[in-house]
């Protein structure tokens, strides 16, 4: 019975399809990771699950229950239990650090305030920021604002998180810290992860299943090693990251070696 | 989480509003001057009140005493029916009252004014004052003279 | 021609999308105010930005309109030997019209565009989505205790913008000009109404705060999240507002004052 159940989905943006007949399961104490050219909709998907966009067509079950069918309160229950690691990391910028790591559980515990100091002071460490805590959302850099909401996704100790690009625009060290983190966490704490990211290598290494999406459909499934040895060439080519081949990756026009040269000639 | 300088400086600022709305209230209109609940009720039946209205000022000797509480038609007489609410500490009016429709100055609104009678008894709620002098109504009085006039030249 | 008609009609239905999507946003709105008195201090916050930042705009504007209102009120009254009602001139100008509507165009461009860029911008940087994931709704944490602010604010700030209206006014009168200060008090005690003049312009105010604070959230709330879209959202609060104040400030005026 897995814990994410994602069938037929439909989602049209106006009259672009972004997905067409998906279906997706996400099992109880895994690392799911989601994969696929940029603009395939893997945001969209995330939202989708966390109810925050309809799909046209198709259901999205979490924990048993249709997550388009709950209630407004049974809704916002259900995502005190979800963690979301957004791609800009959504930090309140009017708060500091400190506060927006605290911002869930004053909303929703009764804690005393000295608890609530030592929880987000262990969460803070756990992502390397603990002496950044009184810095405002915006005197930290993408990476680091980043780690911060990675921070705060876990402060209620949801059953599950989704990650959208946590590692792009972290150094290699905390990239490394980042992986071990969210793979520890996935294990103590019994979480469900899906990632969304880019990084093949890193994501490769942690998640225990691969879906890779492009055009509105599931391309591929399947865990690291089944994909790395997959014949089809649209596979090879993603999970090795080459410039070329049977799906082109960049958008149609110059290559990149002719823009940046052009651009050092005539400067 | 909570800033005790922004908590104060709101509390000043609602108390500040709220201040200007009494002192609106006080200072600048007419609201000190509502006793009425205190006050007590007693009908003029003018033969025209002019420009009369509801809480229109009733003075005597210049001094405000009340205020009109409402105009109706007399469906008998055809005149009109002026409740006053006469302020509760006002209460030695005689009974013989005589009260007439004046204008504050040449352009001003209109307002009754009370003259004392002599009698010991005084005015009580649902009294009538018997007394009552018509407003001024300028076209009439233009036209009663020319009347007069014409009449004279006869 | 058609294609005229057809625009006229793709703009007429955009027209009542947008009043429609407005007043289930208001709904919305008004749904998450009951439970701010338990925790009224997210109101207190916002009723520091949205209020007691706009009390020196408010009481500087004041002051000088009223000083004006003495200056060419004394000039018109002195040609009919009227200076001596100069007093009830200031205030019942200040209390029915000037200090409501007056005011609330100030609210309008000083807290009202603020409140749209700042809630536009909290949507563009997708913390409005944040909240929603973290299971903290958007509409009670963050937009019913601005409304909430706003609707408290406005009322107050015009009683303050009046008092200080007709201060000015006894300033420029009494001081400059030499009225009586005596005929300027108790003629305008004679002639304003508690009722009639006062509370209906407290009423006045209380709407226009609460159209004014309702079109700067939902502008800011249905912005497109782009740092074009939200300079617009803002342009369009002031706008919007200066239509609707104005607007209503006729058919309330026509309701309260029209039959005597
Ligand atoms: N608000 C929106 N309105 C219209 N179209 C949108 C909107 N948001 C996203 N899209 C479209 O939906 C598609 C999927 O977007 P999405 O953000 O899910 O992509 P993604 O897979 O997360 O890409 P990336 O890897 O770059 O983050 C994009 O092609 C985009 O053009
Ligand atoms: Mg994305």
């Amino acid at each position: 019975m897995p814990l994410i159940k994602i069938r037929d989905l439909h989602f049209y943006r106006g009259n672009r399809a972004i997905f067409e007949g998906v279906n997706i399961d996400i099992y109880q104490g895994k690392i799911t990771a989601i994969m696929g050219p940029s603009g395939t909709g893997k945001t969209t998907l995330l939202r989708l699950i966390g109810g925050q966009l309809r799909p046209d067509r198709g259901t999205i079950e979490v924990d048993g229950q249709n997550v388009h069918k709950l209630s407004h309160s049974d809704l916002y229950a259900l995502r005190k239990r979800m963690g979301m690691l957004f791609q800009s990391g959504a930090l309140l910028t009017d708060l500091t650090v400190f506060d927006n790591v605290a911002f869930p559980l004053r909303e929703h515990t009764k804690l005393p305030e000295s608890m609530i100091h030592d929880l987000v002071l262990m969460k803070l460490q756990s992502v390397g920021l603990r002496n950044a805590r009184d810095l405002m959302p915006s005197e930290l850099s993408g990476g680091m604002a980043r780690r911060v909401a990675l921070a705060r996704a876990v402060t209620l100790d949801p059953m599950m998180i989704m990650y959208d690009e946590p590692f792009t625009g972290q150094d290699p060290i905390s990239m490394g810290t980042l992986v071990n983190l969210i793979h520890r966490m996935n294990d103590a704490m019994d979480l469900t992860s899906v990632i969304v990211s880019h990084d093949v290598a890193e994501t490769a290494e942690i998640a225990d299943y691969i879906y890779l999406l492009s055009a509105g459909k599931v391309i591929e499934k399947g865990s690291p090693v089944q994909l790395k040895r997959s014949s089809s060439q649209w596979v090879q080519q993603f999970m090795q990251g080459l410039p070329d081949g049977p799906v082109p990756f960049h958008y149609p026009g110059d290559t990149l070696e002719d823009d940046l040269f052009s651009q050092k000639v005539s400067t | 989480m909570q800033n005790k300088s922004t908590e104060i400086t709101v509390g000043m600022f609602v108390a500040a509003g709220i201040a200007a709305i009494f002192v609106l209230a006080l200072k600048v209109s007419n609201l000190a001057e509502f006793n009425d609940e205190v006050g007590y009720k007693v009908v003029a039946e003018f033969e025209n009140i002019g420009g009369l209205k509801v809480r229109s000022a009733v003075t005597m000797a210049g001094v405000r005493v009340g205020r009109v509480e409402s105009i109706i038609l007399n469906a008998e007489t055809y005149n009109a029916d002026v409740t006053i609410n006469l302020y509760g500490n006002y209460d030695m009016i005689p009974v013989d009252t005589a009260a007439s429709i004046y204008t504050a100055g040449l352009l001003g609104e209109q307002y009754i004014g009370l003259e004392a009678g002599a009698e010991d008894e005084f005015l009580q709620d649902g009294d009538v004052i018997d007394l009552t002098q018509p407003a001024l109504v300028l076209e009439q009085v233009i036209g009663k003279f020319l009347f007069s006039k014409a009449e004279g030249d006869d | 021609m058609i294609d005229a008609i057809r625009s006229l009609g793709r703009w007429g239905l955009s027209v009542f999308e947008r009043l429609g999507r407005g007043h289930l946003f208001l709904f919305d709105t008004l749904k998450g105010v009951p439970e701010l008195f338990l925790r009224f201090s997210l109101v207190t916050q916002q009723l520091f930005s949205v209020g007691v930042l706009s009390v020196f705009l408010i009481l500087i504007s004041g002051l000088f309109v009223g000083m004006v209102l003495g200056l060419q009120g004394y000039n018109t009254l002195v040609d009919f030997g009227a200076e001596e009602s100069l007093g009830v001139m200031v205030s019942l100008s200040l209390v029915r019209e000037l200090g409501p509507v007056v005011c609330a165009l100030l609210f309008a461009g000083r807290a009202g565009s603020a409140l749209t860029a700042e809630i536009g911008l909290m949507k563009s940087t997708e913390q409005l989505s944040g909240m929603e994931m973290m299971a903290v709704d958007p509409m009670r944490r963050v937009i019913a205790p601005r409304f909430l602010a706003g609707f408290i604010s406005m009322p107050l700030l015009a009683a303050l913008f009046s008092a200080v209206g007709i201060f000015g006014g006894f300033l420029v009168g009494h001081g400059l000009l030499g009225v009586d200060d005596g005929a300027f008090w108790s003629q305008m005690q004679v002639k304003t109404d508690w009722y009639d003049d006062v509370l209906n312009g407290v009423i006045k105010s209380i709407v226009f705060g609460f159209v004014v604070t309702w079109i700067a959230l939902f502008e800011g709330y249905d912005a497109t999240p782009t740092s074009e879209g939200v300079g617009r959202a803002t342009t369009r609060t002031v706008v919007h507002s200066a239509f609707a104040i104005l607007g209503l400030d006729f058919m309330l005026t026509a309701l309260m004052f029209g039959e005597e």
